[in-house]
């Protein structure tokens, strides 16, 4: 493992990661479980570490207009929230993504409100999903550290232009003290140079940007962004590419363990992975096979890979760490069932209700979720109602 | 480069950075205070502007008016998004030698008093230098014409209908400047389409103020007001004659009255020109004119104390 071993939280991973990338604003409101990162760069920026302009703003929604502006402006732009916080940048979530604005984000999963609870769901990432944003997922401190540095290399690639999320589960990873390779700062310069800005506001070159769009031409523009979508994907592997030559850590949009031979596997986002994959290997002491597959890269979906993976199971649960409140599925569990319905062979699907608000999820709950899945495989059909682990009465 | 201010109307530059064939409406005061700041303050220089009716009427896909860069990204968050421009030019400029820009910001009344006022607070309060321009028509023109935190008291809108029971609104506009002032800002001031060369003078001075300005500007809106478009500037004079619209400015710790209105014209004049006021002269609604006429005077003479206490 190339780099040096140091001990941080999630946050100050990520903080130490936007300071190597030399990020030149930061725009930010504080929100646990994501303060520390804010804290952090801030302190950077006032001991002379970092030579950034830091906008101390007085709201989320603010955190991410200035960040707009910012990056519009030519400057690698950073901020990070979490929950409440990202639900009241939404409406901005939309405009940065339509006008190509670069920006790296962090996020600290956290549940939305009511009842107020700081600890993680993936309501707010999901929330998120449609609004033209990237994201990725860390499993781990490691993880959140490396993908923070490649979101910049993804979002300011000029085939792409394009803000990214880096979630990394709130507590469990933003506060959780693990240890980590990190990269030289010489090294990190050569793998993110300078920004380069693609038509940045120039007042020798003067641009509209953010226009009226009327019926004759708001299609023809959504087009054009929608079609930068279909590029993303090959960015992400030339970067997760090049970063594992750098570092020896392999990264991939989608991550298999335990697959070879198995007909039952577990689809899951974030932290848990590593759970699920402890569980999965006392399992197979047992003679049971589960295999299970994680997703580094969320938006935009990787769907082809995804099929690629999952059309060999006969049964897959797919834990959502959310609810889809009066929808037909939970959040993760609509993507991979639109991504499998047209694959030739589909595996039955069930979808599992996990870890909301924090509640803890443990390989038990991992061997509840096989013994369904046996049961789900001697029946031949799916239960109608998404399966709740993790419940007090269970 | 410090800029100079002008005595007559000849001194104002003639070269246009706002293309004529926008679609803002006849009579429309908007178009007067653009013109005027794109050209006293001089480049490099961004505008960003609020969703409104400037933003809708001058930038439709595939035209622009605009002959700076400009950014609209939302209707609250323009004072937002130019404190992140603000902010990055300022970097870049330090670590790569970019010339910093100076940001001139265009809100409409609901932008400004209303949905943006958080924005512009915390704006105000980081001390980017940035010239807040508040084009006020006194409505939400853009969506028809509803009621704002700066639609005057009495003013019939169509969220604020003069109705049987209730003539019109019955609350207060907000006081932009004061607010404004309290932030601990160096510069803010009242402008009006009637008086080109103090609006002109104004913005030179905001231009010369490092640190965020506030301009409050008072556009006439035939359309929301119901006037005849031909009448656009004797209405937005007799604002000012009227004592309605003071025009004056605060300038570091010092209130000044710009254009002193010695004797006032009657309000009269200026409500029986506007559809909206027009209720207002009929007998059942006189204590509510009285009321307005009680305003206006309270107002004055708090402006004046002020003026004199600053001299």
């Amino acid at each position: 493992m190339k780099g040096k071993l140091v001990g941080m939280n999630g946050d100050r991973a990520v903080a130490y990661a936007a300071k190597q990338a030399k990020v030149d604003v930061i725009s930010a409101y504080p929100i646990t479980p994501q303060t520390i990162i804010v804290e952090t760069l801030a302190e950077y920026v006032n001991n002379g570490e970092l030579d950034a302009a830091f906008i101390p703003v007085e709201s989320e929604h603010t955190a991410l207009s200035a960040a707009v502006g910012a990056s519009l402006a030519g400057a690698r732009v950073f901020t990070a929230t979490s929950s409440q916080g990202l639900a009241l940048m939404y409406e901005i979530l939309w405009i940065a993504a339509g006008l190509r604005a670069p920006i790296v984000m962090a996020i600290g999963n956290r549940a939305l409100s009511p009842n107020i609870n700081i600890h993680c769901s993936h309501d707010d990432a999901y929330a998120a999903r449609d609004t033209g944003w990237l994201q990725f997922f860390a499993e781990n401190v490691q993880e959140a550290y490396d993908l923070t540095l490649m979101a910049f290399r993804v979002a300011e690639d000029e085939r792409v232009l394009l803000p990214t999320i880096v979630n990394l589960d709130g507590f469990i990873l933003t506060h959780a003290l693990e240890g980590l390779y990190v990269l030289e700062d010489a090294e990190v310069d050569a793998f993110l140079p300078k920004r380069k800005p693609i038509n940045p506001i120039d007042p020798k070159n003067p641009k509209t940007y953010g226009p009226l769009d009327f019926t004759d031409w708001y299609m023809e523009h959504k087009r054009l962004q929608f079609e930068v979508y279909q590029k993303v994907g090959g960015v992400v592997r030339e970067v997760f590419d090049e970063y594992e030559k750098l570092t020896g850590r392999h990264y991939q949009p989608v991550k298999t363990f335990n697959v070879e031979g198995a007909d039952k596997a577990i689809v899951i986002l974030g932290s848990s992975a590593g759970t699920a994959r402890f569980a999965a290997r006392k399992l197979a002491e047992k003679g049971m096979k589960l295999g299970v597959v994680s997703l580094t890269q969320y938006r935009p979906f990787p769907v082809a890979e995804l099929r690629k993976v999952l059309e060999s199971f006969d049964v897959v649960a797919v834990l959502d760490r959310s609810v889809s409140f009066g929808s037909p599925g939970n959040q993760l569990f609509m993507d991979v069932s639109t991504a499998l319905y047209s694959s030739k062979k589909r595996p039955i699907l069930v979808n599992v209700v996990y870890g909301l608000g924090g509640r803890d999820f443990t390989p038990l709950h991992v061997e509840r979720i096989y013994a369904a899945l046996e049961e789900v495989q001697r029946k031949g059909e799916a239960p109608e109602e998404s399966l709740w682990v993790g419940l007090r009465e269970g | 480069m410090e800029l100079k201010t002008i005595k007559t109307l000849k001194e104002i530059p003639r070269e246009e950075q706002f293309a004529p064939g926008h679609r803002l409406c006849a009579g429309c005061g908007i178009p007067q205070v653009v013109r005027l700041a794109l050209k006293a303050v001089p480049d490099p220089k961004v505008v960003v502007n609020a969703t409104g009716c400037l933003e809708v009427a001058t930038t439709i896909f595939p035209y622009t008016s605009w002959g700076v860069p400009w950014v609209h990204i939302a209707f609250e968050n323009a004072a937002a998004v130019a404190s992140g421009i603000e902010a990055a030019f300022k970097i870049l400029s330090k670590k790569y030698g970019v010339e910093k820009p100076k940001i001139i910001v265009f809100g409409g009344d609901g932008g400004t008093f209303d949905i943006g006022f958080q924005a512009l607070s915390g704006a105000l309060e980081r001390g980017h230098d940035m010239i807040y321009i508040c084009y006020d028509n006194e409505a939400y023109m853009n969506t028809g014409i509803q009621r704002s935190g700066a639609t005057p008291k009495g003013a019939s809108t169509t969220t604020s209908p003069a109705g049987k029971v209730v003539p019109g609104k019955l609350e207060r506009k907000k006081n932009l400047i004061e607010i404004a002032i309290a932030h601990g800002i160096r510069y803010a001031a009242t402008m009006n389409p009637a008086f080109p060369v103090d609006m002109y003078n104004k913005i030179v001075k905001a231009a010369n103020t490092p640190g965020p300005t506030v301009l409050h500007y008072f556009t006439p809106c035939p359309t929301g007001w119901y006037f005849d478009p031909s009448r656009s500037i004797e209405v937005a004079r007799l604002a000012v004659q009227t004592r309605i619209w003071p025009l004056y400015e605060y300038d570091n710790g010092k209130i000044r009255i710009t254009v002193p209105v010695k004797e006032p014209r009657p309000v009269e004049d200026y409500f029986k020109l506007q559809g909206r006021f027009r209720h207002l002269l009929e007998p059942e609604n006189k204590w509510l004119l009285e009321e307005i006429k009680r305003d206006i005077e309270e107002n004055w003479q708090k402006l004046m104390r002020m003026a004199e206490q600053s001299k």
